[in-house]
C-alpha cells in the first residue's frame, strides 16, 4: 500500500521535474516500461492468491491510472511551454513604422474645388469646361460687354492676340454651355482665370467657379437662397451671415456683390446676378419665358478662409512644407 | 470718387451719421471703400499771432515767443521752428490740448525758460506725415478760433468704388442726388443763374461732328486776374477729392466738375489763333498734352481746335500750349457733352485714365453742359473778376431718352417677391424719373444724367436696389428633380488624383505662362504662344508642356533641403496650330531622389525609370500601353520613352538629361512622365466573360538574346503568333553579367496556357512550348538549357 503511494508522489514528482518531451518519456519508462516499477508490480500481482488478487489489481490500477493522466498532462503542458516559449521569441516591436509607400496629397485649391463641385453637384449642377485661350467675343462681346466699355478696364487682361486673351473669367463657359444646350439648365464650371495683377493679394493667376441655373421659374430670392446655402455648407457654419449688396456686371442685372461676415467686418466673396437679358438673346434663349441666375467665386479667397491661409502666393510656390499640410 | 462729407451735407443732410450713411451707400451699390477722418483727434489748438520773436537765452535753435492766442495776456512759448517769425499766424496747442498720438501739452520748463503752450507744424497736428517748419496760416485767420473749425478739419472723407454704370456719381451733386433717393432726405439744389455779359463778343465755335459733339458751349472771359488766390474752402474740397490746386482758373473747371459732373476746360486766349473747330484729327497730327506727353493721332480721334492748331483732346485732356496760366488775362471756357461712344477706349490707347475721360466714356448729363458753363463763369467772375461775353452753343441730336415699359408682374417674378405696383410707383418717384401709369404697369423714361438705363431689366435692378438687397428673402429654387447623368466609360478627374495621391505624389499648381528659353530648351517649342503683355519676363510664353513647372517646383524644394520628391500638377498645355490655338488638359509627373521613404529594413534605392511606368501603367489600367524608345529634348536619349495606347501617342515618360542635372545642380536623374488626360478619363465598361473551368498550365521559358533585342519585341512576337492554348505571357526575370557573353541578356518568361474545353495533355503543351521558342529564335534568342 504505502509502496504504491510513494510510487505515485514519486512519479508525479520526477514528471512534474521534466523540462522536456524526451526526458518525460524516460521519466514515464521509469513506471510505465517493460522494466516499469508499476509494471513489475503488476507482473508480480501472478503470484497473489486468488482472494487477494482482484484487491492488489485494482489498487495497482488506480495508481496506474494516475500516473497516465498525470503524464499526458505533464505532455500537454511542455507542448503549451514549448508553443509560448516559440511565439514569445518571435514577438514583434508593434512600434515600429509601417513599411512601403507614404501618400501624397492634393493641392488645396483642388481639395476646395472639389468640396464645392460635390456642394453643387448635390444640388444637380452638372460640370461644364471652357478653353483658357478664350476668344474676345466669348470673353467679353457675347457677354454683354462690347468693345471700349469701361467695364473692359475692370479686367486687366492678358492679352494673346487682337482676336484672344487668357479668359479673365469662368463666364465664357456659360455663354458656350447655353449655346449647345436648352434650358432648363443648373451647371458650375471651375478653372484657372488670369489677369494681368500680381502682388500681396492678387495673383496673375487664379482660380473661380461659375454657377449658372436658367429655368422659367428662377428669381434673385433663389440665387439667394442657392448661394447663402452654398457658403453655409462649405464653411460648415449654419449662422454665416451673407450679405449681397448691389453690383455691376455688364452680363447680370440685378447684380450683386457676395459678402460673408468674418472676424467682426463683411468680405467680399465673389459676384452674381440675375442673367442679363442681352445674354440670353445672344445664345438665343428667350428672356421672356426663361430667367437665370449666375455667379462666380473665388476660389483661393474661398481655400484662404477656410484653411487659414495669410498669403495667397504660397498656393503657387509649390513648396512641400506648405502643400503637406493640406493632405 | 472721393469727397468732403460737409460739403455733401451742403446738399444733403440726413438725419444718420458718417457710419450709417457709408453703410447706406454700399448697401444701393455705391460701395463706400474708406471713410476716414480728415484729421487725426486733437484738442485746444487755437490760430495764434506771432508777437515777439527772441532768442532763447541758453540755447541757440530756440527762439522765445510772446504769442497772442486772443486772450488780455498774451503767452510765452518757447519755439524751435526755424520759421517762426514776428506777425505770422500759426496754430498753438494750449496747456492741456491732447495732440494725436496722446501728446499732452503741459507748462514746462525748456532750458529753464517757463513755456505756456507749443506752436504746431502740420505733422504735429497729424495733418501731414511730414512738414517744414511751423503751419502758416492766412493773414486773416482770426486769433484764437479753434484750429478745428478754422480748417474744417471736423470732416470725413468717403471715397466711392463707383461701378462703370454709375457715372451720373462722379460728382458730390450727383451723389447728393442718390443720398436724397436713398434716404427721402430734401435736396438743396444750387443756385445757377445766367451770369451778367460784360462783353457782346463771341468766338466762333464749329463742330464738324456733330455725333461725337452733340453739344458744345463756350464762352469768353476778358480781363481775368488769373494769378488771384483760390479761396481756401475750394481748395479744401479741391484736395479732400484728391485734386492739387494749380491756379484760380484751372481750380474753378476742377471744382465745377468736381460739384456737378460736367469736366470743363479752360484755354487761354492769346495762344488760340481764331475760332474753335470741334474736328476729327487728322492723319499725322501730334499735340503736346498737358503731362508732357507728345502723342501722335489718328483719324477716329475727337479734337478741340482752332484755325491752324490742335488744342487738346476732345473730353480726354488738353494741350500744354493753350492751357491757362497765372499770367493769362483773356481765357475762353468750355463746357461741352462729348459722346461716350467718341471717348470709350481712347484714352487707355495712349495710357491716360484722367477725369475727363472717366465721366465721359461713361456719360455726362447733357442737360446740365450750359448749367455748368454758368456755374463756372459765377466762380470765376467771383474769384478773379474779368468780364464775360455771351455763351457760344452748337447743338446737335443729343441722346435720346425712350420711355421704358416696366410691368410690375415682370419685377415680382425676377425678384422672386410680391411689389404691389403701389410700392414700385413710390420707389419710382423717390428715383425722380418721370413715370406714366398704364394699369398695373409703368411708362418710365429715364433722366439725361442716367446713361444705364434702357431696357425694362435696368429699371428693375433699380427698384431692387432701392427696395433693398436685404429685403429680398433667401429662398431655395423649387425644381423638377432629374439625375444628372453619370457616365461610366468616363473616369472621373478625382479618381486620378486619388490614384496619384494614393502612389505618393503630392500636387502642385504652377502657372501657364513659363519662360520662352525653357520652352525652347526643355520642351523643344520654337514657337510658342507669346502674351502681348506679359507680367514678366520670365513669363511671357503659354507652356506646351508642364515639364518646366515640375522642375521649377523640384528646384524649390531641393533648394529646401528636401530629398525626396515626388509631384504631379494637372493642366492645360497651349500650342498653336493651323492658325488655331491647341488646348489640351495634360498630366504630368516627376519622381526624385529615393523610391521609397527613407525607412528601417528596406536597402535604399533610387528612383528608376521602371518605378514610374509602373505608376503611368496603374493610371492606365485596365487599359494597356506600350513604351517605344524615343527622344524629348530634356530626357535622357537612352532612357525614354513615348507612351502608345492603342497605337497613337499619348505622352512621354523619361529620366531627365544628364546635361539638366549639371545646370540645376541636381544629385541624381527625376523620371519624369506626362500623358494627355483625354485618354486616362475614356475607360471600356467591363463585359463579363466565362471562367474557365480548367486550371490553366505554367511553362517557364529562359532565352539568352541580344541586348538590342527589346522584351515587348519578343512578347508582341509570341502573342501575334496566335499559338494554340497561350493565354498570357510575361517576363520575370532578366539577367545580365557574371557567366554571360557581353552584350547578351537572359530574359525569363512564364507562360500559361489553358484550354476551356479540356485539361491540355503533354503534347499539347510542348507543342506550343515549341512554336513560342521557334517565334523566339527569330529574333537570335537562344533557349537556356
Amino acid at each position: 500500500m504505502e509502496e504504491l503511494q510513494q510510487i505515485l508522489e514519486q512519479a508525479l514528482k520526477q514528471f512534474a521535474d521534466t523540462t522536456d518531451e524526451a526526458e518525460l518519456e524516460q521519466v514515464k519508462a521509469r513506471y510505465l516500461g517493460k522494466e516499469g516499477s508499476l509494471t513489475v508490480l503488476l507482473k508480480g500481482l501472478g503470484k497473489l492468491s486468488a482472494e487477494q488478487r482482484p484487491a492488489a489489481g485494482a489498487r495497482i490500477n488506480q495508481v496506474k491510472q494516475g500516473i497516465e493522466a498525470a503524464l499526458q498532462q505533464r505532455r500537454e503542458d511542455l507542448q503549451n511551454n514549448k508553443l509560448a516559449n516559440k511565439l514569445a521569441a518571435e514577438s514583434l516591436d508593434v512600434t515600429l513604422p509601417g513599411r512601403g509607400l507614404g501618400t501624397g496629397g492634393l493641392h488645396p485649391v483642388t481639395r476646395t474645388l472639389q468640396r464645392i463641385e460635390q456642394l453643387f453637384h448635390s444640388l444637380g449642377f452638372a460640370t461644364a469646361s471652357g478653353p483658357e485661350i478664350e476668344s474676345d467675343f466669348y470673353n467679353f462681346t457675347a457677354l454683354n460687354i462690347p468693345e471700349n466699355h469701361p467695364a473692359r478696364a475692370m479686367h486687366d487682361t492678358f492679352y494673346i492676340d487682337s482676336q484672344h486673351v487668357l479668359r479673365t473669367h469662368t463666364s465664357p463657359v456659360q455663354i458656350r454651355y447655353m449655346e449647345n444646350n436648352q434650358p432648363p439648365l443648373k451647371i458650375i464650371s471651375s478653372g484657372r482665370v488670369y489677369r494681368f495683377d500680381s502682388d500681396a493679394t492678387h495673383s496673375p493667376m487664379f482660380h473661380q467657379v461659375e454657377g449658372l441655373w436658367v429655368d422659367e421659374e428662377i428669381s434673385f430670392s433663389n440665387l439667394k437662397g442657392v448661394v447663402q446655402d452654398f457658403l453655409k455648407r462649405f464653411f460648415e457654419q449654419d449662422d454665416l451671415q451673407v450679405r449681397f449688396r448691389p453690383s455691376f456686371f455688364p452680363f447680370t442685372e440685378p447684380s450683386a456683390e457676395m459678402d460673408m461676415s468674418w472676424n467682426g467686418g463683411w468680405l467680399e466673396i465673389g459676384g452674381c446676378g440675375m442673367v442679363h437679358p442681352n445674354v440670353l438673346k445672344n445664345v438665343n434663349i428667350d428672356s421672356e419665358k426663361y430667367l437665370g441666375f449666375a455667379f462666380g467665386l473665388g476660389v483661393e479667397r474661398l481655400a484662404m478662409l477656410r484653411y487659414g491661409v495669410n498669403d495667397l502666393r504660397q498656393f503657387y510656390d509649390s513648396d512641400l512644407r506648405f502643400l503637406k499640410q493640406f493632405n | 470718387m472721393k469727397f468732403s462729407e460737409n460739403w455733401l451735407r451742403t446738399w444733403v443732410d440726413p438725419d444718420m451719421n458718417s457710419e450709417a450713411l457709408a453703410h447706406a451707400l454700399t448697401m444701393s451699390g455705391l460701395e463706400v471703400e474708406s471713410l476716414e477722418s480728415v484729421a487725426a483727434e486733437f484738442s485746444n489748438v487755437v490760430v495764434a499771432e506771432v508777437l515777439e520773436v527772441v532768442k532763447h537765452p541758453n540755447a541757440d535753435r530756440l527762439n522765445v515767443c510772446q504769442v497772442n492766442v486772443g486772450e488780455p495776456q498774451s503767452l510765452t512759448i518757447v519755439c524751435g521752428a526755424a520759421n517762426v517769425s514776428v506777425g505770422i499766424k500759426v496754430p498753438c496747442a494750449l496747456v492741456g490740448a491732447m495732440l494725436p498720438g496722446n501728446f499732452a501739452i503741459k507748462q514746462a520748463k525748456v532750458r529753464s525758460v517757463e513755456s505756456y503752450g507749443m506752436l504746431c507744424s502740420k505733422k504735429e497736428l497729424g495733418l501731414a506725415d511730414e512738414s517744414d517748419g511751423l503751419l502758416v496760416l492766412p493773414i486773416d485767420a482770426p486769433v484764437g478760433k479753434s484750429i478745428r473749425e478754422f480748417l474744417e478739419l471736423d470732416d470725413k472723407l468717403f471715397t466711392l468704388k463707383l461701378t462703370p454704370n454709375r457715372s451720373d456719381c462722379s460728382s458730390v451733386g450727383g451723389i447728393a442726388r442718390e443720398v436724397a433717393a436713398l434716404t427721402g432726405s430734401a435736396i438743396k439744389p444750387l443756385e445757377i443763374s445766367s451770369q451778367p455779359t460784360a462783353l457782346t463778343e463771341q468766338l466762333s465755335v464749329k463742330v464738324d461732328d456733330v455725333t461725337g459733339c452733340p453739344l458744345y458751349c463756350g464762352r469768353l472771359v476778358r480781363d481775368v486776374n488769373a494769378a488771384a488766390a483760390t479761396p481756401a474752402w475750394m481748395i479744401r474740397r479741391l484736395e479732400r477729392s484728391g485734386l492739387r490746386a494749380i491756379n484760380a482758373v484751372v481750380d474753378i473747371t476742377n471744382y465745377v466738375m468736381l460739384e456737378m459732373g460736367q469736366p470743363m476746360h479752360a484755354f487761354d486766349m492769346s495762344k488760340l489763333s481764331g475760332g474753335i473747330v470741334v474736328r476729327k484729327a487728322r492723319q499725322g497730327e501730334t499735340l503736346d498734352l498737358l503731362n508732357e506727353q507728345k502723342v501722335l493721332l489718328d483719324e477716329d480721334l475727337l479734337v478741340i481746335a482752332d484755325e491752324s492748331h490742335v488744342l487738346a483732346l476732345a473730353g480726354i485732356m488738353g494741350g500744354i500750349g493753350s492751357g491757362v496760366e497765372t499770367s493769362s488775362r483773356d481765357v475762353f471756357l468750355e463746357s461741352a457733352f462729348f459722346h461716350p461712344d467718341i471717348i470709350a477706349g481712347k484714352a487707355r490707347r495712349f495710357g491716360l485714365a484722367t477725369d475727363s475721360s472717366f465721366r465721359f466714356e461713361r456719360g455726362v448729363d447733357f442737360a446740365a453742359t450750359r448749367m455748368a458753363l454758368e456755374r463756372a463763369t459765377q466762380l470765376l467772375l467771383q474769384i478773379c473778376g474779368g468780364k464775360a461775353g455771351i455763351i457760344s452753343e452748337v447743338r446737335g441730336a443729343l441722346p435720346k431718352r425712350e420711355a421704358i415699359m416696366l410691368r410690375s408682374s415682370r419685377v415680382s417674378r425676377v425678384l422672386g417677391i410680391t411689389l404691389e405696383s403701389k410700392q414700385i410707383s413710390v420707389l419710382l418717384a423717390r428715383l425722380g424719373f418721370e413715370v406714366g401709369e398704364k394699369g398695373e404697369n409703368f411708362l418710365v423714361t429715364p433722366p439725361s444724367f442716367r446713361f444705364d438705363l434702357s431696357i425694362e431689366a435696368d429699371l428693375i435692378e433699380e427698384i431692387a436696389r432701392l427696395h433693398g438687397y436685404d429685403n429680398i428673402p433667401a429662398k431655395a429654387p423649387h425644381a423638377d428633380l432629374t439625375m444628372l447623368p453619370s457616365i461610366e466609360q468616363h473616369r472621373p478627374l478625382e479618381r486620378i488624383h486619388q490614384m496619384l495621391v494614393a502612389r505618393d505624389y503630392q500636387e502642385i499648381v504652377s502657372y501657364s505662362f513659363v519662360e520662352e528659353l525653357g520652352e525652347r530648351e526643355l520642351c523643344g517649342n520654337v514657337d510658342p504662344v507669346h502674351l502681348q503683355n506679359p507680367i514678366a519676363s520670365n513669363l511671357a510664353v503659354m507652356r506646351s508642356s508642364l515639364l518646366t513647372g515640375l522642375i521649377g517646383a523640384l528646384r524649390f524644394n531641393l533648394n529646401r533641403k528636401q530629398a525626396r520628391v515626388r509631384l504631379y500638377e494637372v493642366g492645360s498645355c497651349f500650342a498653336r496650330a493651323g492658325g488655331k490655338y491647341v488646348q489640351s488638359q495634360r498630366l504630368s509627373g516627376i519622381s526624385y531622389g529615393e523610391s521609397l521613404p527613407e525607412q528601417w529594413g528596406v536597402t535604399a534605392k533610387p528612383v528608376d525609370f521602371y518605378d514610374v511606368k509602373a505608376d503611368v501603367e496603374a493610371l492606365f489600367a485596365p487599359n494597356r500601353l506600350s513604351f517605344v524608345g524615343a527622344s524629348h529634348p530634356a530626357l535622357h536619349p537612352g532612357r525614354t520613352a513615348r507612351i502608345e495606347s492603342a497605337g497613337k501617342a499619348v505622352g512621354w515618360i523619361g529620366e531627365l538629361h544628364p546635361k539638366l542635372l549639371q545646370r540645376y545642380d541636381m544629385a541624381q536623374a527625376g523620371v519624369w512622365f506626362e500623358v494627355e488626360l483625354d485618354n486616362l478619363t475614356k475607360i471600356s465598361l467591363p463585359r463579363f466573360s466565362e471562367i474557365a473551368k480548367f486550371l490553366p498550365v505554367r511553362r517557364d521559358l529562359a532565352v539568352l538574346v541580344d541586348e538590342s533585342v527589346t522584351v515587348q519585341a519578343l512578347i508582341d512576337s509570341m502573342q501575334n503568333a496566335s499559338v494554340p492554348y497561350v493565354q498570357e505571357i510575361t517576363v520575370f526575370d532578366v539577367y545580365r553579367g557574371k557567366g554571360q557573353e557581353i552584350g547578351k541578356k537572359s530574359l525569363a518568361f512564364r507562360v500559361l496556357l489553358q484550354d476551356t474545353q479540356k485539361t491540355l495533355t503533354d503534347p499539347e503543351i510542348e507543342s506550343s512550348i515549341l512554336k513560342l521558342v521557334g517565334v523566339m529564335n527569330e529574333h537570335g534568342a537562344k533557349l537556356r538549357m
